[in-house]
C-alpha cells in the first residue's frame, strides 16, 4: 500500500516554510550523476592507494610477517606492519579505566577475523592488492570465544590480560528500593534474552584520503566520517600531533551511515600513518567485503530483565542483568552502546525501582560501534518482550498492560528513576489515536477469522520512548562517582551554527551536521528563511566540516538523532541574532523601533505602515559597504556564530543518575503477522506506526526517516545476522549471506503523527531517525510469538529457526552420503570419503603421487611443489571459488606409509583468504584391469575470507576440483578417467583443505 | 577473438550517453572503475562489487548490466547509458527524476543511479507497470534509507507522466 507524502505547498505569502515538505535542494545533483562522494573526488596527483591485508583468524599469535616479496613488487611504495604503525603512533584510547592498548592494526596478535595486520601502499590499488597476496603471515592459533557468556566463563580464552576474564566493566547500580519492591509483588516475571549482531550496512563504504605536512607535523585527512568529533580528540592523541595538526574534513556527500561511518575512525589513524611514512598523500576505499568483515556493528547483548508485577500488571521494580558484547576491542565510544540508554531504562513507563548489573565483555568478533539506534534495540527487546510475558502470565491483555503503566500525560517532565527527564508528551493520547486510526479493532477481527480457519496469525505492540540528543557525559556513567570526580565533570551536547551575510546580502548558513542524506541543507534553509522572510532558494547551506576553520565541538557530527532537535534549532537562533541586528539598522534606516520591525517577502517592514519598507538584501549588505553609518548597538551583521548546549544535560550525580538524553519523542506500533505454515516465513500484514516528535520541520523527510529506519528494524528482525562460527570464523562476508530487504519484503508502514513540542529545544522538535530501530524489532517479534503460541524468539525470525521452536532441531541426515558433509551443526569441519579409479598399477600410481613434478602438473592451480623431506611437501597455489582467487600455500607431511597400498596425509594450508587444516587417509588396490582403486576419507576445516564468502559454493567447488586433479592424474598416468568424486593428496590438503567448509 | 595480454593496458572505445569516449585499461580492469577513475563518470556507484547491490547498474547496448560484473575491455565498441545521460539538460532533470524528487523517493543518493537506470530501462519497454511489476523488477536493487515505497510510487507516477505525455504528442 502506497501512502501519500504531504508534498510541497504552493507558494502562498505568509505561512511559515517550516513544517511544509518542500523539495530537497540536495536531490538535482544527486539524481544526474553530479554527486560529490569521497570516491567522486579528484586526488593530488601522486596520491597512493592502500590495501589492507587482515587476519583471517579470530585469534592468533603472529609469529612472522614476511614482505619482501611484495615491497620488492614494481610499484609499491610500502608496506606498512603492527611495528611500522606503533613506531608513528599511539594507541587509541580505551573508554574504560583498563591497562588495555586499542591499535587499529594487530602487533603481535589478531583479535578477529579481518583484524587489519598490513597496510600495502602502491601506486593504484590493483597493484596494492597484488603486492598484499605476497604477503606471508606466519600464525599461531589460539582458542577463540565469540559468545558473551562464554566469555566470562572460568577457562575462556582471554583476548587482553587487561581485562581478567574477558570482562571490561562490571558495574551495578540501584534506584529507589527494588529488593523491597520485589519481596512485596505479587508476581515475578523473568525474561533472557539474547540479541544478535547486525548492522545498518550503508551502500557506501567507508573512504579516506590522508597526507602529512612533515615541516609542520601536521595531517590533513578528508573521510567520510560522521561525528561525533569527541572522536577528533581520539584521533589526534593517536597520532601523536594537538588537534591544530589533525586537519579533519568531510566530502560534499555521504553515501550513507546511520551511525556506521563514526567506526572509520581507527582507520583515519592507518592511512594517516602510512601516509606519513611514505611522505605521499594515500587514499583508501573500503570494499563490501572489508566493510561487512571488519567496518563496525552494533553490539550484541545477553540480557536477563525480571520484573516486580502487581496483580493488575501494573510492574512496580525492574532488575537488569545486561552482558554487552563489545568485540575484541574497546574502541571509543565504547562502551556508550550500553549506556546510552541508561536513563530510560523503564521505557515509557512509570517505574519507581530498577536495579542494574552492566557487564561489558570483549570477544573475538569485529570491535562494536554507533548503529541506529544505539543500545535502543537492545533494551526494548528485553522490556517488551517482558510486558507481552507479564500479559500472558496474569491474563491480561498486552495493550491494557502497557496502558496500565504508562507515564501519566500531567507527569511531564518526569524524572526517570534512572535519571532521564522526559521532556513532554501524552503517551495515552497517542495510544488512542493510534488504535482508532489504525483500526486495531479490524485487526484482531482479521485475526480472529485467520485462526479459526486455522492459519498462524498473531497481533504484536510495543510502546517506545525514542531519546534523542545526547548528552556527552552520560558514558561516565560507566565510571564511579569518585572516578569521575577526579576525571573532571562530563555533560552538555554543543551545537553549532553560523549564519553569514555576504556584500550582496545573499544568506549563507553553515552547520557541523555532517548529514548522509537526511537533506538537512534543505531544512536549514527552511529554518532560516523563515527567520529572514525569504525563501529557502534565498539561502545557501553547507554542512561541509573542516575541523581548521569552522565552529564545531565535540557534540559535532551526526548521531543521537540530533539535528532537528539541536542544529536546526541553534541554525534558527544564530539567524535570530543576526536579524534582531538587522532591525536595529533596519530601525534606523525606516525612523521606527526595532520592535516594529518584521521581515517579510525579502522585505524588512514597519509593521504599522508596511509601505515604510526597505530591501533585506540592501540592510544586510550595509555591514559590508558602510559600518561606519550603523548604529553603535547593532554590531556586525556579516556572521554569526552561535554555540548552544541545552542546561537539562547535566552529568550524572553521585547516585548514579543521568539525563543521557534531551528530548524523548514516543512511538507506539502495532502490528499483525501472519506466518506460512509450510515454509514458516513472516510476512508482515499491516504495520502501525504512530510518533510524537515533537513539532515536524518537514513531513516528507520525518516520513522518511521513519520509514528507512522501519526498513532496517524489519531487516533485524526478519533477515540480519552478522554470523560467526564456533572458532570466530565470520560467514556473512557478502550482501548473499547478509541479506537485506528489498522491495518485495519491504510493506508500506501506516504511518501516524501526533505533535507535542519538546520545551527544551528552540523549534520544539524532537530526534525521529531511530525510533523504529528500537520498537519495529520487539514489535514483530511480539506478533510471531503472539501467532505461534511461544515464549522465546530470538532474532533473526528466518524460517530455519522457527522451524527449530516450532518443530524441534532438524534430524541429522542419514549416513552413508560420500559426498562431504558437515560433521555436526555449528561446526565448520568437514568429512567426507569416496573411490576413484585410475589406470595404472598401484606402484606407478603411489610413485606419481609421491613425486613433486608429477604433482606440480597435475594440482589444478600449483605454481610449485618443494619436498622437504620424503614424506614433507611444500606446495604453492592458486584456486578460485565463486569471487574469490588466491594464492594458498601448503605444508602436507605423510604418516602411516604402507607403500604402495596406505598413507596418512596431515597437513594445513595458509593464505591471504584463508586457511584450512584436513588429515586424510588413502588406500590403493588393484581395481583387477590393471589399474588401481583409490579410496579415500578426509576430515578438514576451514576459515578466514574463503570461509566467508564462498561458503555456499564450496561444496560444488570442492568436487569440480577433485575432478581437474583426477583428470589430469589419469592423462599423466597414460589416458583413462576418474569417474564421480575424487581425493588427491594436495587436493585435499593443499587447496581443498583451504577451500571447503565454511559452512553454517 | 581478440586476446588480451594480462600486464598490459589495452584501449578500450565506446559510446558513452551518446559521445564517444576511450581510454585505456589493464584487462582486469572493471568497467565500474573505468567509468569512474578513466573518464570520470562518478556518477555510477560502486556498492559491493559482487553483483547484488544494484548502485553499478548501466546500460550497455540496450541491457542492464552490472558494470561492477563487466570488465572494461568487454564493452569496446557498445553503446553504453549512464544516469549522466539521464537529464534532458544540465539544469533540467528528466520526467523519471522530477518524479523522484517530489516524492522523496531518496535520502543519500548513493544508489539511486542504478535503480534511475533499471526504471529508465523498463519503463521504456513497459509504459503501464504494476506496482507488482516495479517491486519486482527493483528487488535487484538494495536501498537503505528510504525503505523504498517512495520509490516505488515515484516510478508509478513517472510511468504515467510519460504515458500521457506520449499519449499527447501522438494525438497532435
Amino acid at each position: 500500500m502506497l501512502q501519500a507524502v504531504k508534498s510541497a505547498n504552493p507558494e502562498r505569502g505568509d505561512e511559515p516554510w517550516v513544517g511544509r515538505s518542500i523539495e530537497r535542494v540536495e536531490d538535482a545533483a544527486l539524481l544526474s550523476g553530479r554527486g560529490r562522494f569521497i570516491d567522486d573526488l579528484g586526488v593530488a596527483p601522486g596520491t597512493l592507494h592502500a590495501t589492507i591485508l587482515r587476519s583471517p583468524h579470530a585469534h592468533a599469535d603472529i609469529l612472522s610477517i614476511d614482505a619482501e616479496a611484495a615491497r620488492r613488487l614494481p610499484g609499491v611504495a610500502a608496506v606498512l606492519t603492527g611495528s611500522d604503525v606503533k613506531a608513528v603512533t599511539t594507541s587509541l584510547v580505551v573508554g574504560v579505566k583498563a591497562p588495555v592498548e586499542c591499535w587499529p592494526i594487530a602487533l603481535d596478535r589478531v583479535r578477529y577475523v579481518g583484524e587489519p595486520v598490513a597496510v600495502v601502499v602502491a601506486t593504484d590499488r590493483a597493484r596494492a592488492e597484488d603486492a598484499a597476496e605476497l604477503i606471508n603471515v606466519e600464525y599461531r592459533p589460539r582458542n577463540a570465544v565469540v559468545d558473551p557468556l562464554g566469555a566470562i566463563t572460568p577457562g575462556a580464552p582471554v583476548l587482553h590480560d587487561g581485562f581478567p576474564g574477558n570482562l571490561a566493566s562490571d558495574r551495578a547500580f540501584r534506584y529507589g528500593d527494588p529488593e523491597k519492591a520485589f519481596a512485596d509483588s505479587p508476581h515475578r516475571f523473568s525474561i533472557d534474552i539474547r540479541y544478535p549482531r547486525n548492522s545498518c550496512t550503508p551502500i557506501e563504504t567507508y573512504g579516506v584520503v590522508a597526507s602529512h605536512d612533515a615541516g609542520e607535523d601536521a595531517y590533513e585527512v578528508l573521510a567520510n566520517f560522521q561525528g561525533p568529533f569527541s572522536i577528533h580528540t581520539v584521533i589526534a592523541r593517536a597520532l601523536k600531533v594537538p588537534g591544530n595538526r589533525l586537519r579533519l574534513r568531510t566530502p560534499p556527500d555521504s553515501g550513507g551511515s546511520f551511525g556506521v561511518k563514526q567506526g572509520v575512525f581507527p582507520y583515519i589513524v592507518l592511512i594517516a600513518a602510512a601516509a606519513r611514512v611514505t611522505g605521499k598523500p594515500v587514499k583508501w576505499i573500503e570494499d563490501r567485503l572489508e566493510h561487512l568483515t571488519a567496518s563496525v556493528s552494533a553490539t550484541n547483548r545477553a540480557t536477563t530483565l525480571s520484573a516486580a508485577v502487581a496483580a493488575d500488571g501494573k510492574i512496580l521494580a525492574l532488575d537488569w542483568d545486561q552482558v554487552e558484547d563489545c568485540g575484541a576491542h574497546l574502541r571509543a565510544p565504547e562502551p556508550a552502546t550500553l549506556y546510552r540508554m541508561h536513563g530510560n531504562l523503564t521505557g515509557a513507563y512509570d517505574i519507581g525501582h530498577v536495579k542494574v548489573r552492566n557487564r561489558v565483555v570483549v570477544t573475538n568478533k569485529t570491535p562494536t560501534g554507533l548503529n541506529r539506534g544505539f543500545g535502543g534495540p537492545q533494551v526494548y527487546f528485553a522490556l517488551e518482550r517482558l510486558v507481552q510475558r507479564i500479559a500472558i502470565g496474569l491474563g491480561l491483555d498486552p495493550l491494557d498492560v502497557i496502558k496500565r503503566n504508562l507515564i501519566d500525560a500531567g507527569a511531564f517532565p518526569y524524572r526517570t528513576a534512572t535519571g532521564a527527564l522526559l521532556d513532554s508528551g501524552n503517551y495515552q493520547e497517542a495510544v488512542a489515536r493510534a488504535v482508532e486510526q489504525g483500526r486495531l479493532a479490524e485487526l484482531k477481527a482479521k485475526r480472529d477469522a485467520a485462526r479459526a480457519q486455522g492459519r498462524l496469525y498473531g497481533i504484536g505492540f510495543t510502546a517506545v520512548v525514542e531519546p534523542s540528543v545526547s548528552n556527552m557525559g552520560y558514558i561516565t556513567t560507566v565510571l564511579t562517582a569518585a572516578e569521575r570526580r577526579r576525571a573532571g565533570p562530563k555533560n552538555g551536547a554543543q551545537a553549532t551554527a553560523t549564519v553569514g551575510l555576504d556584500p550582496v546580502g545573499s544568506v549563507t548558513v553553515h552547520v557541523a551536521s555532517v548529514p548522509q542524506g537526511q537533506g538537512h541543507r534543505t531544512v536549514l534553509s527552511q529554518v532560516v528563511a523563515d527567520v529572514f522572510g525569504l525563501q529557502p532558494r534565498d539561502i545557501r547551506v553547507n554542512t561541509e566540516i573542516d575541523t581548521a576553520k569552522d565552529a564545531w565541538s565535540i557534540a559535532s557530527g551526526n548521531y543521537a538523532s540530533r539535528f532537528a532537535a539541536a542544529v536546526a534549532g541553534t541554525a534558527k537562533l544564530a539567524a535570530e541574532r543576526v536579524a534582531g541586528r538587522l532591525a536595529r539598522i533596519a530601525a534606523s534606516q525606516l525612523n521606527v523601533e526595532a520592535g516594529d520591525i518584521v521581515f517579510a517577502k525579502g522585505f524588512v517592514t514597519s509593521k504599522h505602515n508596511p509601505e515604510n519598507r526597505i530591501a533585506f538584501s540592501r540592510v544586510a549588505a550595509l555591514s559590508h559597504w558602510s559600518p561606519g553609518s550603523l548604529p553603535d548597538d547593532a554590531g556586525q551583521t556579516i556572521r554569526e556564530t552561535v554555540f548552544w548546549t541545552p542546561p537539562e544535560l547535566t552529568p550524572p550525580d553521585d547516585e548514579d543518575r543521568i539525563n543521557s538524553s534531551l528530548c524523548h519523542g514516543f512511538i507506539f506500533d502495532f502490528c499483525g503477522v501472519e506466518i506460512d505454515p509450510v515454509t514458516l516465513e513472516t510476512r508482515i500484514d499491516r504495520y502501525v506506526t504512530m510518533h510524537d516528535c515533537g513539532t515536524i520541520l518537514h513531513p516528507g523527510m520525518v516520513n522518511g526517516q521513519i520509514r528507512g529506519g522501519f526498513t532496517q528494524a524489519l531487516g533485524a528482525a526478519l533477515f540480519e545476522e552478522y554470523a560467526y562460527a564456533e572458532d570466530g570464523s565470520f560467514l556473512t562476508g557478502t550482501l548473499a549471506d547478509y541479506l537485506l530487504p528489498t522491495t518485495t519484503e519491504v510493506p508500506e508502514p501506516e504511518i501516524f503523527h501526533m505533535e507535542t513540542p519538546s520545551p527544551f529545544t528552540p523549534l520544539g522538535a524532537k530526534g525521529v531517525g531511530e525510533g523504529n530501530c528500537m520498537s519495529t524489532p520487539v514489535c514483530l517479534a511480539n506478533a510471531v510469538a503472539d501467532a505461534l503460541g511461544v515464549a522465546d524468539i530470538t532474532l533473526p525470525l528466518v524460517p530455519a529457526r522457527l522451524a527449530e521452536i516450532v518443530r524441534g532441531a532438524e534430524p541429522p541426515p542419514p549416513a552413508g552420503g560420500t559426498t562431504a558433509a558437515p560433521v555436526r551443526k555449528g561446526d565448520r569441519r568437514l568429512s567426507g570419503e569416496g573411490q576413484a579409479t585410475v589406470k595404472g598399477a598401484p606402484e606407478q600410481v603411489w610413485a606419481m603421487l609421491l613425486d613433486p613434478a608429477t604433482l606440480q602438473s597435475v594440482i589444478p592451480g600449483c605454481q610449485s611443489v618443494d619436498k622437504i623431506t620424503d614424506t614433507h611437501f611444500r606446495a604453492d597455489v592458486t584456486l578460485g571459488i565463486g569471487p574469490v582467487t588466491g594464492r594458498y600455500r601448503a605444508d602436507v607431511e605423510l604418516f602411516d606409509l604402507d607403500p604402495p597400498r596406505a598413507v596418512t596425509l596431515r597437513g594445513g594450508a595458509t593464505g591471504a583468504l584463508g586457511f584450512g587444516s584436513a588429515e586424510g587417509r588413502i588406500t590403493l588396490a588393484p581395481d583387477g584391469n590393471g589399474g588401481t582403486k583409490l579410496s579415500y576419507s578426509y576430515d578438514a576445516a576451514i576459515g578466514g575470507k574463503v570461509a566467508s564468502i564462498g561458503g555456499r559454493l564450496l561444496d560444488g567447488a570442492t568436487r569440480v576440483i577433485i575432478g581437474q586433479f583426477f583428470t589430469a592424474l589419469a592423462r599423466k598416468a597414460g589416458g583413462g578417467g576418474a569417474a564421480g568424486g575424487g581425493f588427491s593428496l594436495f587436493a585435499l590438503l593443499a587447496k581443498l583443505a583451504g577451500l571447503f567448509g565454511g559452512r553454517r | 577473438m581478440t586476446r588480451l595480454k594480462a600486464d598490459s593496458r589495452h584501449a578500450v572505445r565506446f559510446s558513452l550517453n551518446g559521445k564517444p569516449v576511450e581510454g585505456e585499461a589493464e584487462p582486469r580492469m572493471l568497467l565500474s572503475d573505468f567509468l569512474r577513475h578513466q573518464l570520470g563518470a562518478t556518477g555510477t556507484h560502486v556498492g559491493c562489487e559482487h553483483g547484488v547491490c544494484g548502485a553499478c547498474t548501466v546500460i550497455v547496448d540496450g541491457m542492464l548490466t552490472r558494470s561492477c560484473l563487466t570488465l572494461a575491455a568487454q564493452v569496446d565498441g557498445c553503446e553504453l547509458r549512464t544516469v549522466e545521460g539521464l537529464a534532458p539538460s544540465a539544469d533540467r532533470l528528466g520526467v523519471l527524476q522530477q518524479a523522484f524528487r517530489r516524492n522523496h523517493a531518496l535520502q543519500c543518493g548513493f544508489c539511486t543511479a542504478g535503480i534511475l537506470m533499471s526504471l529508465d530501462h523498463y519503463l521504456a519497454k513497459n509504459p503501464a507497470p504494476t506496482e507488482a511489476e516495479i517491486r519486482d523488477l527493483l528487488s535487484g536493487h538494495i536501498c537503505r534509507c528510504t525503505g523504498y515505497t517512495p520509490i516505488i510510487k515515484a516510478a508509478l507516477e513517472a510511468a504515467a507522466e510519460l504515458t500521457s505525455a506520449k499519449k499527447e504528442t501522438s494525438d497532435a
